[in-house]
């Protein structure tokens, strides 16, 4: 579904993706595990037309989206959940929503996607005039979330949902995504909880310092020595 | 439109019908002193609807929106003077022209991620040196003025935008309500969701899809056309035009109060603001003229000091706590 070869991104000199390839199977949750500062985030935003690769393809679908802005990318269905939720506190949850389904693939069939939403997160109908920024940190993230379905996406780029959440949300949250994965959506996941990102992964890659340096099914991954090591702390 | 309608509060929606109703009526008591101070509030919360367009939805502060009330202004009183169009046509002429100066600093500005302080100034600089163009620019009188004919056949045609007071007064009040209805549609519009969007987080609503550049180059467009609007109107009321005056960042100050201290980003802040901030100001004027001070400054002063009362009790303006004071709450969403 998604196929990135050869990814090259710079920011001014600062090599931040040194050929970076990956595939995503439709269907499937993709996950990118590495420390801070990898290139997780910009790995994500790169695919999702916010920065320009200087070289390499990538390929949604069979069509090359590289280099084309955020906004076309994401109207071809790529969908992405940012690093810290992003909602805009000001505006309503309704509003955040709306928001949300801007894109042309998604203008007709909004009033249906609310409905999704709202059916997958009963708290967000509650609240659904209240403005974001009361709401608490978990119920953010299911905004957040809930926005980026608002876009009809086909595959969802979560970076770090469960960062900043307590334990039981973060569980929540992770749930979700299996939900969602089950449905159809095909996910790729960047996740500091690195045990349980792999465990939900049917693939996975390990991303360090702009490099991918290894490569698997989630469980594979799970079992190797050096991922233990680095990431599980084992 | 009916929707909006629906979605206004019922106590909302009788003080616009009885706001309306009084402006409406204004003239059956009002003298031709007060007829003169409402044009004025008018006209300030139809150019404060323009400027809070650009500001308070988009997030775009412009200090330089002298520049496309001037343009408006000198475009339809060229057209009159040197072509004999009158202003209900030269203002389809003025519209475009004050528009594309707006699209030119929008991509200067956005293409080249000049943001916030620096695109304020961005603002200024340009209508100030279109006023040094215009002080030199023989065609429309350079410095010396540019005037058009007072008294006479034209100062009563209609059709040519000269008549009394009254014939101001209801353009001015049109303008307005116009003005208002039209940022209240576009609140509620997909526009006015990506401007709100942008404005609350401009990559966050990238992240989303939207298109930044263009939901800001849209707000720029639509909020310079208004302003050219009332330039037209500016030109035949006072019937003078000096770049010095028009493109002034004086008159770019001006017509900012108005939202700023009814609430910026409201659809209403515009207007209360403009019928607080005008009459006061004026009554200060006709107040220290009685006294036999003629201190030319005051008005500044009085502006100044009442955004310093406003920015330390109502940061968010007047309007929202005028609303909730009133029980007015969007039942939107």
């Amino acid at each position: 579904m998604l196929l990135v070869e050869e990814l090259d991104l710079f920011y001014g000199d600062a090599q931040a993706l040194d050929r970076v390839s990956l595939s995503v199977d439709p269907g499937s949750i993709v996950a990118i595990v590495g420390a801070n500062g990898a290139g997780k985030t910009s790995l994500i935003q790169t695919i999702a037309g916010m920065h320009r690769p200087a070289r390499g393809s990538i390929r949604f679908r069979g069509t090359e989206i590289g280099g084309l802005p955020s906004h076309r990318v994401c109207n071809f269905g790529i969908g992405q959940v940012a690093e810290g939720r992003q909602i805009f506190p000001t505006l309503s949850v309704n509003e955040n929503l709306e928001v949300g389904a801007m894109l042309p693939r998604a203008r007709g069939q909004r009033a249906q996607n609310r409905e999704r939403v709202f059916a997958l997160f009963p708290r967000l109908a509650e609240r659904s005039r209240q403005s974001a920024g009361t709401l608490s940190g978990g119920e953010q993230q299911m905004l957040a979330i809930g926005r980026c379905l608002m876009g009809a996406p086909e595959l969802v780029m979560f970076d770090e949902p469960s960062l900043g959440l307590a334990p039981n949300v973060v569980h929540d949250v992770l749930k979700t995504i299996r939900e969602l994965n089950i449905d159809g959506l095909t996910c790729v996941l960047v996740e500091q909880n690195v045990a349980v990102s792999l465990k939900l992964a049917s693939r996975a890659y390990v991303l360090e310092t702009g490099r991918i340096t290894l490569s698997g099914s989630g469980s594979a991954l799970l079992a190797d020595d050096r991922v233990r090591q680095s990431y599980l702390g084992l | 439109m009916s929707a909006l309608w629906a979605d206004t509060p019922l106590r909302g929606r009788v003080l616009a019908a009885v706001l309306l109703a009084a402006f409406l009526a204004a003239p059956l008591i009002a003298d031709r002193y007060l007829i003169s101070v409402l044009i004025l509030v008018l006209y300030f919360a139809y150019v404060g609807q323009a400027w809070n367009l650009l500001m308070g939805f988009a997030g775009q502060l412009s200090l330089g929106h002298a520049l496309y009330l001037g343009i408006g202004a000198y475009v339809a009183a060229a057209l009159w003077i040197h072509f004999g169009v009158g202003p209900w046509l030269g203002v389809f002429a003025a519209i475009p022209i004050a528009a594309l100066g707006g699209a030119f600093i929008g991509w200067l500005g956005w293409r080249f991620s000049i943001e916030g302080v620096y695109f304020a100034l961005l603002t200024i600089a340009f209508a100030e040196f279109t006023r040094i163009g215009f002080d030199h620019w023989d065609f429309t009188g350079a410095s010396a003025g540019f005037f058009l004919p007072i008294g006479g056949e034209a100062a009563a045609q209609w059709w040519n935008l000269g008549g009394g007071p009254l014939l101001f007064y209801y353009v001015a009040l049109a303008l307005a309500t116009g003005a208002t209805g039209l940022i209240a549609g576009l609140r509620r519009s997909a526009l006015g969701y990506r401007w709100l969007a942008v404005r609350e987080d401009a990559e966050a609503a990238r992240a989303l899809g939207i298109n930044i550049f263009r939901a800001r180059m849209a707000a720029m467009l639509i909020s310079s056309s208004m302003t050219a609007v009332a330039g037209v109107f500016y030109a035949f009321y006072y019937r003078n035009l000096f770049p010095a005056q028009v493109f002034d960042i004086g008159r770019s100050i001006e017509l900012i109060l108005a939202p700023i201290i009814g609430g910026l980003g409201t659809v209403f802040g515009p207007i209360v603001g403009a019928l607080i901030l005008t009459p006061l100001g004026e009554a200060l004027i006709a107040a220290t003229q009685r006294l036999g001070l003629d201190a030319p400054g005051t008005k500044a002063v009085f502006y100044g000091l009442a955004l310093m009362v406003i920015i330390w009790l109502r940061p968010n303006g007047v309007w929202p706590w005028l609303a909730g004071v009133l029980g007015i709450r969007s039942k939107g969403p």
